[in-house]
């Protein structure tokens, strides 16, 4: 089933498919940028691909190579129980389209995301840090993040929340 | 007429949020326009962490994720290093795996069970519930040495093998079990006051829950088909007889009858991995990844070697990237680990139940009153351990 899918992304997307791996029983699909979210909606809407879950979403710091990060994209089709995983790689004054229309998954899952890696997804409605405090300082996922922080050794203050 | 609505924190430091969960409403008179959750006071930063140990060290964190829940974290982790590693575990150690994550459920539903009864009001369940989940602990103790942080399936197997006590004590177990789900059904499943508070509460809709990434018994209560254990099979479970129960409307009241569904399942497949837990090694002997006996390092010198090398380095994987999941009490729980070839994990990611879980709540409960909130965050049974990792 997922190998029919992929000859028929292979079809209509094969200008912006960059690699495609098979290991480990897993298929990975390596995509450009420009364009990503017309892949996706098609990969989300299509009748032959029907992913309709967006199992996860996440970034990977490959501090050093360029691009810098990757976006990765773990879709799973309820219909045919197959998965698929899609990456993207951008650079840090790159932001990415958001896919929180596409799947609401995305809301929280780009939020972390942008939490952690400081990874920007336009047009999402509601670009926040999620587990961390507004006023953190650097994104700790990042391989320049130290493990122990830049302020471990300072007393932790408490500031109010401003009135809104 | 000008209106404004209230604006009520409920939380972080409150019983019926199940840990440190902050709400932020915002309230037409008791009825709820706009709910924000604020996660994160629990974040210790664990994807970070594990970044800097070894596969082996890394396994301890992922008892505190949902730390009702450990032996399921401590499979997922396993599942997802040995596709990494391709170390084949063997067929007694798959269904030891079975037996404890089976039972692990069990303790993790009955501690939901217990805790939402008593948000809504009813506080007999509570002491029923806790009754039978000291003794699924008991027995978790009584193999792993620990009640909630057990460490216990290793990568490649188990930490030790089973004894004939263990088997009595789970039979004895699974043979009463039934009986006592009787009971909380009767307290509960009928009971007039418990529907009122749960039917057509914190409903969601089937192409919402699929759209918002809801796993677990909160998306099986929407009626779709979807568990972890028959979709992508993991541990042998293809090898045993059981349903995965599904309800209809996908409010509260379903929730919970899923759930009292899924311990009787659960118990049906303990009986029957008990029954048939074949004979033969507890864990792989692949030299590269596990540790050997402990009889042998103190006799062997190769034994010795291969201890110090794995315990002090740890071991190197291929180049590569897995995703390996559960179906953990709350739902889908997956590892997605990139590994660069040296000894420690280059990308731990975490995929959280929960989290995906909470973030459909302000879905549920916008236009219901206070007190259904309490009743919806029960009904989707979050551990912030896990959320904020």
């Amino acid at each position: 089933m997922n190998r029919e899918k992929i000859e028929v992304l292979k079809r209509k997307f094969g200008s912006q498919i960059l690699s495609l791996k098979e290991e480990k029983g897993e298929i990975t699909l390596l995509v450009k940028l420009e364009g990503l979210k017309n892949l996706l909606k098609a990969l989300r809407y299509d009748d032959e691909m029907a992913y309709d879950m967006l199992i996860d979403l996440c970034g990977v710091d490959y501090l050093g190579e360029d691009p810098r990060f990757e976006v990765v994209y773990l879709l799973r089709s309820l219909r045919d129980g197959d998965r698929l995983r899609i990456k993207v790689r951008l650079n840090e004054d790159q932001e990415i389209e958001t896919v929180s229309d596409l799947w609401r998954a995305a809301e929280w899952l780009e939020r972390e995301t942008y939490d952690m890696f400081g990874i920007r997804f336009a047009n999402h409605p509601d670009m926040r840090r999620i587990l961390l405090p507004d006023d953190f300082n650097g994104h700790p996922l990042r391989k320049d993040f130290p493990a122990e922080g830049y302020d471990f050794d300072k007393p932790f203050e408490v500031k109010l929340e401003e009135e809104s | 007429m000008e209106t404004t609505f209230m604006a009520i924190n409920m939380g972080p430091q409150h019983p019926a949020t199940h840990g440190v969960l902050r709400l932020l409403l915002e309230l037409d008179g008791e009825t709820i326009v706009k709910a924000t959750p604020h996660i994160g006071y629990l974040h210790r930063g664990v994807e970070k962490l594990a970044e800097t140990k070894t596969y082996h060290q890394a396994l301890v964190f992922t008892d505190r994720l949902d730390y009702t829940n450990g032996l399921s974290n401590n499979l997922a982790y396993c599942l997802a290093v040995e596709k990494l590693a391709d170390v084949e575990v063997p067929r007694r150690a798959q269904y030891i795996r079975v037996v404890l994550c089976e039972l692990q459920r069990i303790a993790a539903h009955l501690l939901w069970l217990g805790t939402h009864a008593l948000d809504i009001g009813a506080m007999t369940v509570l002491f029923y519930a806790f009754r039978e989940r000291e003794k699924v602990l008991d027995i978790i103790e009584y193999i792993t040495g620990a009640r909630l942080t057990p460490s216990f399936i290793r990568i490649g197997g188990v930490a030790r093998d089973i004894d004939s006590n263990f088997v009595k004590k789970v039979k004895e177990f699974v043979k009463e079990f039934p009986s006592r789900v009787d009971e909380y059904e009767t307290l509960l499943t009928e009971n007039i006051i418990w529907k009122k508070r749960t039917v057509g509460v914190g409903a969601i809709s089937k192409e919402e829950a699929i759209s918002y990434g809801v796993t677990g018994p909160v998306l099986r209560a929407c009626g779709v088909y979807y568990d972890v254990r028959k979709a992508h099979p993991y541990s042998s479970y293809e090898d045993f007889d059981f349903v995965v129960p599904l309800g209809k409307n996908g409010d509260v009241y379903d929730r919970y009858l899923v759930r009292m569904q899924e311990l009787r399942q659960s118990n049906r497949i303990i009986s029957q991995a008990i029954e048939g837990i074949p004979e033969g090694p507890y864990k792989s002997n692949d030299p590269r990844v596990v540790l050997p006996e402990k009889d042998d390092v103190q006799t062997d010198i190769a034994s010795l070697i291969r201890q110090f090398k794995i315990a002090t380095g740890g071991f190197r994987p291929e180049k590569a990237e897995v995703y390996a999941s559960v179906e953990a009490p709350k739902g889908e729980l997956g590892f997605y680990i990139v590994s660069d070839g040296s000894e420690k994990p280059f990308r731990f990611r975490i995929r959280p139940p929960s989290f995906l879980n909470l973030s459909a709540l302000p879905r549920m409960i916008e236009g219901q009153l206070v007190a259904d909130v309490i009743a919806t965050i029960g009904s989707i049974d979050i551990v912030l351990g896990e959320i904020d990792r």
